[in-house]
C-alpha cells in the first residue's frame, strides 16, 4: 500500500524529560494504525505534533510529500489531517453546523454559506453513519454525539487521515462497538485513520497495524493479524507494575446515607432521588458516562453544593450545614475531578498546599497566632516522604509537578487526617499507570483502615477491581449499589446506556 | 402628577432619548466584539476619550467631520491592538492592561490637547454634524422630530448596530470570535489564529468604542473638554452584561437607559429644586448598578472571558 | 512565518524581579521623553527639573511625601485585593467616603484629645471605606456581580453624593460660598512632623500601615488565605479554605485603607473637605501597586516616586512649558510596561521559525 504520511526522527522534549525520542514510522492509505502505549508514554504528544500544536525540537511530518508547518494547526488541516482530541474541542454555545463550518472558509469571507454547509454536512453524515441535527446546540448533546460531531468536522473540512485520541475513554462498551463499525466503515471508503488508545483489546479488534510507544519511545511494529497478544503487552508495560488487590475487610457501620437527594440548577448537571450508604471499609464505586450527574453528587457528598430537597446523614443519624468545612470537620476527604484547577493552588509552595487543609489547628500556628513555619515544614516533608512524592524541594512552585506527583500528594493530604469517608472523583484520570497503581493503592489502604469511599470514576476496570459495590448514573439518577463479585463490564455498559432506569 | 407622564407623550424626549443612546451604542458594540472573543476591554473609557479629542482636533485643525470620524477609528484601532499585543499575544492581566490603556488614553489625550491648545480657558468650538432633512420623513408630525430629525452621525450608529448584527450572526469573523471567547482550543483545532481572530475583534471593537467617543465632539456638542466621558464606558460595560453580549439587545439596551436619562432630565426639570440636581446625575450609574444585579440571575458570561489563550501549551 | 511562543519559567529570578520596576520605569520614561521632545522641550533638562521640583529642597521633598500619603494608601488598598484576585477600583470613592466620615465626626460632633481622635478619625474613615465596598463584595459573593464595574460606577455615585452634601447640607457657612465642608477640630487635626512644610503625620500612618499590611500577608494565617484565594480560589475552597470569608475581609481591608487615604486628606492636608479633595489618589493607587508587584513595603517606595512625579511635573511645566498631563502619561505608561516586564519576569519567549531540515 501507498504511504500517506512519514513520520522521521520526531523528538520533543518538555524541560528535561523526553515526551518523544527520535519516532519514525508511517502509515499508508486505507489503513487503521493503532498506536498503543501507557498514559504517559507519548502518544497524546506524539499525535499533538502531527497535527500542529505542538512544536518538535528536531524530526520532520511530511504528509503526501508535503511538509507539515508545525506551531499552527493550519497546514496539518490544509493537507487532510484531522484529529479529534480526547478532551473534546468544541464551542458549547454555538450550533452543530456553526461549529463544524468554522475553518472551511477564511475567516475574511464576507458571507456564511449555511445551506452548502448543512447540505454537506447532511451528506456526510449519511454516508458514514453518523446521525446529528445539525441545529442542536452542542451544550445539549450526549458525549458520544459530541464525538460522532468531532469526527464530522474533520471530514467536513475533507480529511484523509483522521486521528482519534482515545476515542473510547467516555464511552460505553456499546457506544465503543459502534465506533469502530464507523471506523471500519471510514477505511473502506479509503480514509486512513490512527487510532491511539492504551486499551490493548480493543486495538486487537479494530486495527491493521500496530505499534508500540514506551517512555516516548516506539519499542515495537507489529501487523495486527499476526499479533500475539502476550508479546504486545509486554512491549507496552516494559517493567513489571504490580497491580494492587483488593483484600476482605471487616464492614464497619453506616458513615454516610443519602435520602431521596435532588439539585437542580443552570450550572451543574441535575441529579433526581439519589439515595445512598456507604459504611466504613467500603469502597463504593460510581460508572457512568461523563456527563450524567457524577460531578454534582460528588459536589453534594463533599458540601460544595446543597441539595434542593432530600437529606445528608453522617454517622448515627448526624446532620450537619451543608458547606465543605463543616463536611471536613466530620471527616470527609473529597478528591476533586480536576486537579489541576480544584487541587492545588499552582503558584503556592508544596509545604503552603500541604497545611491548607489544616489552616485551623493549632499545631500550625506558633504563640502570635503566625504560621509555624518549621512545624509546617516538617508535616510536609513528612508528607512526601510517606506518599512517595517526587519533588526538589518541598519550597519548590506546586505547578512544577507531575500528574501523578499532584494526585498523590493531594491524597496524601487528606489520607494524613485519617478521614472516615473518601469522594474521590476520577482519581486516576490521566495519570500513567505507575501512578495509577500507587493511588489504587493507596485507596485500599485507606479502605483497610476502615474509611469508607466513595469512587466515581469512568474506568471500568477500574471500578470493577478495587469497589466493593458498583452503582450507574445515568441522566441524573443512581441505580441500586451491584456487588461487583457479581456483575461484569458488559451488564455494567449496558446500564450506562440507560438500561433499568 | 401627570405631567411626569406627558414627558413621554413629547417627541423632544425620544429625540433626546436617541442622541443620548448613540455614543452608548457604539461603546457597547465595541465591548461586545471584544468580550464576545474573551477579552474584557477596560480601556473603554480612555479610548472613548481619546477618540473624543482625536475626532474634535482632526475637525478643529480643518478637516471635514467625516474625516474627524476615521481619525478617531484609527485611534481607537491603535489603542485595540495595543490592548490586544498585552492581552492576547503576551497574555498579560485583561484588567490591569484596560485600567492601564485607559489611564494612558486620556491623558495622552489631554496632553495633546493641551499641547496644540495650550492658552485656551474657553474651550474652542467646530460646526458639528447638523440635523439633515429627509423628504417627506422629517415632515411628519411627532415621528418626523423624534426619528427622522436627526444628524448623520445618529444613523451612523444605527448602521453600526446592523453591521455588527450582520458579523456576528452571518460571517465566518463573527463566527471564529464567538468560538474564541467560548473554547478558543476548539478553533485552533479548526485551524484559525485564535490570536489573529481575537486581536481582530479587540481592534475593531476599540475603534467602535474611540467613534462612540468622537460622537461626543462631533454631534452631540461641539467642543471638546476634560471629563466629558464621564463614565459612559463604565456604563457601557454594565450594558454588556445587561444585553448578555448581543449586539441587538446592546441597541435595546442602550435605548433604554438613555430613554431613562432623557426622562430624568425633564423630570429634574419639572420637580424643580426639590431634589438637588446630583441625585439625579447619580442616576445612570445607580441604574447600571441595579442593571447588573438584575441580569446577575441569567448571565451567562462567554466561557473563555479573562482566559489568555496559549499556543502550544501542554494540557 | 515566525511566530513566538511564551514558556513559563521554572523558576523566577530575584534579581530580575528587583530590577524589573526599574526597567519599567525607564521604559516609560524614554516613551514619555518622546512627547516632551514633541513639545519642543529637551527631555533630559525636563527630567532634571521635574526631580528638583519634587526632592530640590526640603520643601519640596516634604510636598513629595505628603502627596505620597495618600497614594501609598490607596496603594495598599489595590495591593492586597489584587492580590486575592478581588478588583476593587473604587478606592476614589472610598477615598471620599473616608473623607465625608472625617467631616461628619471631626467637625464637632465628637471632641476628645488628639491621642483620641485621631485614631478615631482613623477608624471612621476607615470603616466608612470599608462600609462602602461591603454591598458590593456581598452582590460579588451572592450573586456573581462582577465588581470591577460596580466598584467603577460607584465612583462616580460618590462624587456627586460629596458634591451635593457640600453645596448643601454640610457647606460650611464660612466658606464665603465656596463648596467645602467645615473645619477639622483642631484635636484632630494631623500634627506637622516637618515643620514650615505640609508633611503631616498621616505619612508616618501611612508607612506604618504599609509594614502592618506587610506583616498580615507574608506571616499570619489570614495572609495566607488571601493569597491561596487570589492564586486559585477553587483549589482553595477545595482545600477547606473559607472564600467567602477572606474575600469579605480582603474588601474590608482593601476598602478601609482608602478610606484612611480620605482622612489623611481631609484632617493632615486641608483641615476640610473639598470637591477637589482627591485628583485621582484612588486610580494612582492601582499604578502604585502595580509598580510595587504587590508587594506593600514595596508600595511606599512606588508611592513616594509616583508623587514625585505629580509634584515634580508642576514645576517642569512652569520651567518647560510642557503641560503637566505629562504626569498622568507617565503614570499610564508605567502600569503598561510593568506588565510587560512582568511577563519577561515569569515567561521565556521562544521564536519559531519555519526550520529547515535538521
Amino acid at each position: 500500500m501507498e504511504n500517506l504520511l512519514k513520520v522521521e526522527k520526531i523528538t520533543k522534549k518538555f524541560g528535561n524529560f523526553f515526551a518523544n525520542h527520535e519516532i519514525n514510522f508511517e502509515v499508508r492509505k486505507g489503513e487503521v494504525l493503532a498506536i498503543l502505549g501507557e498514559n504517559g508514554a507519548g502518544k497524546t504528544t506524539l499525535m499533538n505534533i502531527l497535527f500542529g500544536h505542538y512544536t518538535p525540537d528536531s524530526g520532520n511530518v511530511i504528509f503526501e510529500g508535503h511538509k507539515i508547518d508545525f506551531g499552527n494547526t493550519n497546514s496539518a488541516i490544509k493537507l487532510g489531517i484531522g484529529m479529534v482530541h480526547q478532551h473534546f474541542t468544541l464551542a458549547e454555545n454555538l450550533t452543530v453546523l456553526e461549529n463544524i463550518m468554522i475553518g472551511k472558509q477564511s475567516i475574511f469571507s464576507l458571507s456564511l454559506p449555511k445551506k452548502d454547509a448543512r447540505k454537506k454536512l447532511l451528506r456526510l453524515s449519511e454516508k458514514y453513519g453518523l446521525p446529528i441535527n445539525p441545529d442542536s446546540m452542542v451544550t445539549d448533546l450526549s458525549v458520544s454525539e459530541k464525538q460522532r460531531l468531532e469526527i464530522l468536522k474533520t471530514l467536513f473540512l475533507d480529511c484523509k487521515l483522521l486521528i482519534l485520541d482515545e476515542p473510547t475513554a467516555a464511552l460505553t462498551p456499546q457506544e465503543t462497538e459502534a465506533l469502530f463499525a464507523t471506523v471500519r466503515e471510514m477505511v473502506e471508503l479509503g480514509l486512513s485513520v490512527i487510532l491511539i488508545s492504551h486499551k490493548l483489546n480493543e486495538i486487537l479488534r479494530v486495527s491493521d497495524r500496530i505499534i508500540v510507544l514506551r517512555d516516548g519511545a516506539l519499542v515495537g511494529e507489529v501487523n495486527t493479524n499476526s499479533a500475539v497478544r502476550s508479546e504486545i503487552a509486554e512491549m507496552i508495560v516494559g517493567k513489571k507494575i504490580e497491580y494492587p488487590k483488593k483484600q476482605d475487610v471487616k464492614r464497619k457501620s453506616q458513615y454516610l446515607q443519602l435520602t431521596d437527594i435532588s439539585y437542580k440548577s443552570l450550572s451543574f448537571p441535575a441529579v433526581q432521588n439519589i439515595n445512598l450508604t456507604l459504611s466504613g471499609g467500603q469502597i463504593l464505586g460510581i460508572a457512568g458516562v461523563a456527563g450524567n450527574g457524577q460531578t454534582t453528587l460528588a459536589k453534594l457528598l463533599s458540601g460544595h453544593l446543597k441539595p434542593s430537597s432530600g437529606e445528608v446523614l453522617f454517622y448515627e443519624n448526624k446532620k450537619v450545614n451543608t458547606s465543605p468545612k463543616s463536611f471536613m470537620n466530620l471527616g470527609l476527604a473529597y478528591i476533586p475531578e480536576d486537579r489541576n484547577s480544584d487541587g492545588l493552588v499552582g503558584e503556592m509552595e508544596i509545604w503552603e498546599n500541604v497545611i491548607m487543609t489544616e489552616i485551623d489547628t493549632p499545631y500550625f500556628r506558633n504563640k502570635f497566632g503566625w504560621i509555624n513555619k518549621s512545624k509546617s515544614f516538617e508535616r510536609a516533608t513528612n508528607l512526601c516522604n510517606l506518599y512517595d512524592v517526587r519533588m526538589q524541594s518541598i519550597r519548590q512552585p506546586c505547578r512544577l509537578l507531575s500528574g501523578g506527583n499532584v494526585q498523590k500528594l493531594l491524597l496524601g493530604r487528606w489520607l494524613m487526617r485519617s478521614p472516615k469517608i473518601i469522594i474521590a472523583c476520577q482519581p486516576t484520570r490521566g495519570l500513567d499507570e505507575g501512578a495509577i497503581a500507587s493511588i489504587q493503592k493507596l485507596l485500599l489502604q485507606a479502605r483497610a483502615k476502615g474509611s469508607g469511599i466513595v469512587l466515581i470514576s469512568e474506568d471500568l476496570d477500574e471500578l470493577l477491581s478495587i469497589s466493593d459495590d458498583v452503582a450507574v448514573m445515568y441522566k441524573g439518577a443512581l441505580s441500586e449499589p451491584i456487588n461487583t463479585e457479581q456483575t461484569d463490564k458488559l451488564s455494567i455498559g449496558l446500564m450506562m446506556a440507560g438500561e433499568g432506569f | 402628577m401627570i405631567e411626569f407622564f406627558e414627558i413621554f407623550l413629547t417627541a423632544g424626549f425620544w429625540a433626546a432619548t436617541i442622541r443620548i443612546a448613540c455614543p452608548l451604542i457604539l461603546a457597547t458594540l465595541g465591548e461586545v466584539l471584544c468580550e464576545r472573543a474573551g477579552v474584557l476591554n477596560l480601556g473603554i473609557e480612555g479610548i472613548m476619550s481619546i477618540g473624543a479629542m482625536v475626532g474634535w482636533m482632526t475637525v478643529f485643525l480643518g478637516a471635514d467631520l467625516y474625516t474627524g470620524i476615521l481619525a478617531a477609528l484609527i485611534i481607537g484601532g491603535v489603542f485595540g491592538l495595543m490592548h490586544a499585543i498585552f492581552t492576547v499575544y503576551l497574555g498579560a492581566s485583561q484588567h490591569v492592561t484596560g485600567i492601564g490603556i485607559t489611564m494612558l488614553a486620556s491623558s495622552l489625550g489631554f496632553f495633546i490637547f493641551k499641547l496644540i491648545l495650550p492658552a485656551s480657558t474657553t474651550p474652542p468650538k467646530i460646526k458639528p454634524f447638523q440635523p439633515i432633512d429627509i423628504p417627506f420623513l422629517s415632515d411628519l408630525p411627532f415621528f418626523g422630530q423624534a426619528l427622522f430629525q436627526h444628524t448623520p452621525f445618529t444613523y451612523l450608529a444605527i448602521v453600526a448596530v446592523i453591521f455588527a448584527f450582520w458579523l456576528m450572526n452571518s460571517t465566518p469573523l463573527g463566527l471564529s470570535i464567538k468560538m474564541a471567547g467560548e473554547n478558543p482550543m476548539a478553533l485552533e483545532a479548526q485551524g484559525i489564529d485564535v490570536f489573529l481572530v481575537r486581536t481582530i475583534a479587540v481592534v475593531l471593537g476599540s475603534a467602535f468604542m474611540a467613534v462612540g467617543g468622537a460622537y461626543l465632539t462631533l454631534s452631540a456638542f461641539d467642543a471638546f473638554y476634560f471629563g466629558m466621558i464621564n463614565g459612559r464606558g463604565w456604563i457601557a460595560i454594565a450594558l454588556v452584561i445587561f444585553a448578555s453580549w448581543k449586539p441587538e439587545r446592546a441597541l435595546l439596551g442602550a435605548l433604554l437607559f438613555a430613554g431613562l436619562d432623557a426622562y430624568q432630565v425633564r423630570a429634574q426639570q419639572l420637580a424643580g429644586a426639590v431634589i438637588p440636581y446630583q441625585f439625579f446625575l447619580m442616576m445612570p450609574f445607580v441604574l447600571s448598578i441595579i442593571a447588573m444585579i438584575i441580569a446577575a440571575k441569567r448571565t451567562r458570561y462567554p466561557k473563555a472571558l479573562l482566559v489568555p489563550f496559549r499556543r502550544g501549551e501542554r494540557h | 512565518m515566525v511566530t513566538f511562543r511564551l514558556e513559563e519559567r521554572e523558576r523566577t529570578s530575584y534579581p530580575l524581579a528587583l530590577i524589573s520596576p526599574l526597567i519599567a520605569v525607564f521604559i516609560s520614561l524614554v516613551l514619555a521623553g518622546l512627547l516632551i521632545i514633541l513639545a519642543g522641550a529637551n527631555p533630559v533638562q525636563s527630567y532634571y527639573e521635574l526631580m528638583k521640583g519634587a526632592f530640590g529642597s526640603k520643601n519640596a521633598f516634604a510636598e513629595t511625601l505628603a502627596r505620597a500619603t495618600p497614594i501609598i494608601l490607596t496603594g495598599l488598598a489595590a495591593s492586597i485585593a489584587f492580590r486575592a484576585k478581588f478588583w476593587n477600583i473604587g478606592a476614589e470613592g472610598q477615598l471620599y467616603f473616608g473623607a465625608l466620615a472625617t467631616t461628619m465626626f471631626g467637625t464637632g460632633l465628637i471632641v476628645l484629645p488628639s491621642i483620641l481622635m485621631i485614631p478615631f478619625l482613623f477608624i471612621m474613615g476607615a470603616l466608612a471605606g470599608g462600609l462602602l465596598l461591603l454591598p458590593l463584595v456581598l452582590l460579588k459573593l451572592y450573586y456573581k456581580v462582577d465588581e470591577v464595574v460596580t466598584t467603577l460606577l460607584l465612583n462616580f455615585v460618590v462624587v456627586l453624593l460629596v458634591s451635593y452634601l457640600l453645596e448643601g447640607p454640610w457647606k460650611d457657612p464660612m466658606s464665603l460660598g465656596w463648596p467645602q465642608g467645615k473645619s477639622v477640630v483642631d484635636s484632630g487635626i494631623l500634627p506637622q512632623i516637618l515643620a514650615k512644610t505640609r508633611l503631616h503625620l498621616g505619612f508616618v500612618i501611612a508607612v506604618f500601615t504599609a509594614l502592618s499590611i506587610w506583616l498580615i500577608m507574608n506571616k499570619t494565617i489570614i495572609g495566607y488565605q488571601i493569597k491561596s484565594v487570589g492564586s486559585n480560589a477553587s483549589a482553595a475552597s477545595h482545600s477547606g479554605l473559607p472564600i467567602f470569608k477572606t474575600t469579605l475581609i480582603v474588601a474590608l481591608f482593601s476598602g478601609g485603607m482608602a478610606g484612611m487615604a480620605g482622612v489623611t486628606e481631609t484632617a493632615g492636608l486641608k483641615g476640610y473637605l473639598t470637591l477637589d479633595l482627591s485628583p485621582g489618589f484612588g486610580y494612582a493607587g492601582i499604578a502604585v501597586a502595580m509598580l510595587a508587584n504587590l508587594n506593600p513595603l514595596g508600595v511606599i517606595f512606588s508611592g513616594i516616586f509616583l508623587a514625585s512625579i505629580y509634584v515634580g511635573a508642576d514645576a517642569m511645566s512652569r520651567a518647560m512649558n510642557v503641560p503637566t498631563y505629562l504626569a498622568d502619561v507617565i503614570v499610564g505608561l508605567t502600569v503598561l510596561s510593568i506588565l510587560l516586564s512582568l511577563i519577561f519576569i515569569n515567561f521565556k519567549i521562544k521564536f519559531i521559525g519555519n526550520r529547515d531540515n535538521d
